[in-house]
């Protein structure tokens, strides 16, 4: 009974406050920061979408949004200087309050979106976030050197008869979907705050690349921590509690 | 002596010529300078080679297998961003080896805490003492001390006696006159 009530979204939870952090300071390297919003938008629209046609919300998000990160890069000289992320928000937000306000079943889901559900994860998303983790931290030790490079020397690809496009491809997929992942479990909101308040503390404090990566996942799974046992002890939803601690750690670190 | 890179009649530019026509080649071993007044297009030259500007006319050959390494004269983007020394040289695949010990003293620093002077001298390191056969460096003497100067002209020696062809662009005749076997200067209309 108690590891079905808490064991189980407590470590969906920590997994993503483990991986969502090392995906913003890539997201941070390649000035990407907005991405967070913007494909969680995405996926909360794709969700919508997938309950109202039929399909697995999940599926219907992690599709949306790999699609969009996807197809950014088709568009990616019209729409420099985060252009296509703010599109894609503002697209995202808009469909999903479009389908909430027209679809009654499409309405309590979208609000189990915004506000975050992590206190309803089950074994099954349990699984899917430890794959997705497992996943993302796998790719993101195969491309690091490769998106460190590509942000400092990227004539070094051209030099070296390297293609960098599968680098980058390869990264939107796996941010699209990792943040569609984290959006349906956490919330719009608080998997943004994961993503980016503790990669924005680690970029003014950390001494290394390898230090500021720590120092990400350290903050967040803290914050992370107290906010789940915080929110259960005074009755409160999961994801305020856990921006607000965020906020309290970034303004004392910073 | 072998070829590394031969040019016959080069006009580079992005979209129009942006260079006189250029005859020119570098040997393995040897140190070519690139010289001439501000707008000439000694850097566009540089990216030409490099694959990043056009070859309007004129032909360009680099000896298949050779690798090249390029320094420009952009800084990479290090402000804010928790990356030391050691970490940035491991990117390129740059050795330690003959960093001179006022910077191997400071490669665990972030790079956006060093001097202007600390920080060039290593993002040129990284590309300076990359695995390449043929170095491209643009104005690497800019922001160094004498001690800089002095240590960077030494270095380039010693590559190029290892074996590498370098063909380096400054403003510095100084620099060019002691560290390169000849130096081309570039103008308006021609090459002497």
């Amino acid at each position: 009974m108690w590891f079905e009530l808490f064991l189980v979204p407590f470590l969906t939870g920590l997994l993503l406050a483990i991986v969502l952090p090392l995906l913003g300071c890539y997201l941070r390297l390649r000035d990407e920061w907005l991405a967070a919003l913007a494909y969680a938008h995405v996926a909360a629209a794709g969700a919508l979408t997938g309950l109202v046609v039929g399909l697995p919300p999940v599926a219907g998000g992690m599709l949306a949004a790999a699609l969009a990160g996807a197809g950014k890069r088709f568009a990616a000289n019209r729409l420099a200087g985060g252009a296509s992320y703010a599109l894609l928000m503002l697209a995202g937000w808009s469909v999903a309050v479009l389908l909430a306000a027209n679809q009654p079943l499409a309405e309590r889901l979208a609000q189990a979106l915004f506000d975050g559900q992590l206190y309803f994860a089950d074994g099954r998303q349990l699984a899917l976030v430890a794959g997705g983790t497992l996943l993302a931290l796998c790719s993101l030790r195969a491309l690091s050197g490769r998106l460190l490079l590509a942000r400092l020397y990227p004539d070094l690809f051209r030099l070296r008869g390297l293609p960098l496009w599968p680098v980058q491809l390869g990264f939107d997929l796996l941010a699209a979907v990792l943040l569609a992942l984290a959006t349906m479990s956490l919330g719009v909101m608080a998997t943004f705050a994961l993503l980016f308040v503790s990669p924005w503390l680690a970029f003014r404090r950390g001494r290394s690349w390898r230090h500021g990566l720590l120092w990400a996942v350290l903050g967040a799974v803290l914050a992370y921590s107290g906010a789940f046992a915080l929110a259960l002890l005074i009755d409160q939803p999961f994801g305020p509690v856990l921006a607000l601690l965020l906020v309290l750690l970034g303004v004392a670190f910073a | 002596m072998s070829i590394l890179l031969r040019a016959e009649g080069l006009v580079a530019g992005w979209q129009r010529p942006a260079t006189p026509a250029l005859d020119l080649q570098v040997a393995a071993g040897e140190i070519v300078g690139l010289a001439g007044p501000n707008g000439v297009g000694k850097t566009t030259l540089l990216a030409a080679i490099a694959g990043r500007a056009r070859v309007i006319s004129g032909r360009l050959a680099i000896s298949a297998g050779v690798r090249l390494a390029l320094q420009t004269q952009e800084a990479p983007p290090v402000d804010g961003l928790p990356l030391s020394g050691r970490e940035l040289l491991a990117l390129t695949g740059a050795t330690t080896d003959g960093l001179p010990t006022w910077l191997v003293e400071r490669l665990g620093s972030r790079l956006d805490r060093l001097s202007g002077g600390q920080r060039h001298y290593l993002a040129l390191w990284a590309v300076l003492a990359a695995p390449a056969e043929l170095v491209l460096l643009d104005e690497p003497t800019n922001n160094l001390d004498a001690a800089g100067v002095l240590h960077l002209g030494q270095t380039l020696r010693q590559r190029a006696a290892a074996g590498a062809g370098i063909l380096m662009v400054s403003h510095d005749a100084e620099f060019l006159a002691a560290t390169c076997q000849r130096t081309l200067l570039l103008e308006a209309s021609d090459v002497v």
